[in-house]
């Protein structure tokens, strides 16, 4: 059984931490001559870590196989920024686009979210098996 | 703690755009000013940002904004002939300074509009890192 069954939202929650932290950077950067907008893609980061391998247990042979996951990230800021491709060039060789920036932490912020009530409820339900309810 | 961190880099980028916001104040109020030597007119002074890490060594930490320096406008003087002007020179004529008013406008807007965006930032975090802390009651 595993140990920490909390350790995949975690992973989770760390990844949109820093996203949220690359993203402020971006906008706060908007008027910053050759600044250059950075962001990661969540899932195949997410992916790497071998979150969604590590949940899979083969009850039978028959069962298609997990692919094997990757050891957890320890470190989450070992992440790798890419560049963004801007859709419009600037004088200044800033390639912060507001709108794109403002989107993408919008989104960011709402699966943070979703991920903190996932792991509110999980908690919950770990609270009311360990009461045995009330 | 990396959404603490963006209180730090938001931060700095309010404090950079107050200093844009300043220096567009003082561009506006020395508008049309005038003077006989054209060493001594004022010239329209603007910012220029730079990002800086606020963690040392990580890379991926996010960068702030810091104040790079600020730069005069080498746009040309307009040079007017009034030879009854106390500051006028030996040819009768005064220089006003290069300040163009339409930029500036356009300048103060822009900064007030990003000093909104990281007050937006900060209160969206604010929100998360609230639920982060009550996660589990």
């Amino acid at each position: 059984m595993n140990i920490n069954p909390f350790s995949d939202r975690e992973q989770a929650l760390a990844l949109r931490e820093l996203r949220t932290e690359l993203l402020t950077t971006n906008i706060a950067n908007a008027d910053t001559p050759n600044y250059k907008a950075r962001d990661f893609d969540f899932a195949s980061v997410l992916r790497d870590s071998g979150v969604e391998a590590s949940r899979l247990r083969r009850t039978s042979t028959l069962h298609q196989p997990a692919t094997p996951g990757g050891s957890p990230i320890t470190n989450p800021l070992g992440v790798e920024a890419r560049y963004r491709v801007p859709m419009q060039p600037t004088l200044d060789g800033n390639t912060v686009e507001m709108d794109v920036e403002q989107a993408a932490f919008a989104e960011n912020a709402i699966r943070y979210r979703a991920s903190l009530s996932f792991l509110d409820s999980q908690i919950r339900g770990l609270r009311f098996a360990i009461k045995g309810g009330d | 703690m990396s959404l603490a961190n963006v209180f730090d880099v938001a931060g700095s980028a309010m404090n950079a755009q107050t200093v844009r916001l300043n220096v567009t104040a003082s561009n506006l109020a020395n508008a049309g000013s005038v003077h006989g030597d054209p060493a001594k007119v004022y010239r329209a002074r603007q910012p220029v940002f730079a990002a800086f890490s606020t963690t040392l060594g990580d890379e991926m930490a996010g960068s702030g904004v810091r104040l790079a320096g600020i730069v005069e406008s080498n746009a040309p003087l307009a040079v007017h002939h009034r030879p009854d002007h106390p500051d006028a020179d030996a040819d009768g004529n005064v220089y006003v300074s290069n300040v163009n008013t339409v930029e500036e406008m356009v300048n103060m807007l822009s900064a007030s509009r990003s000093y909104q965006n990281s007050i937006e930032l900060m209160n969206t975090t604010k929100d998360l890192l609230l639920q982060t802390l009550s996660l589990g009651r």
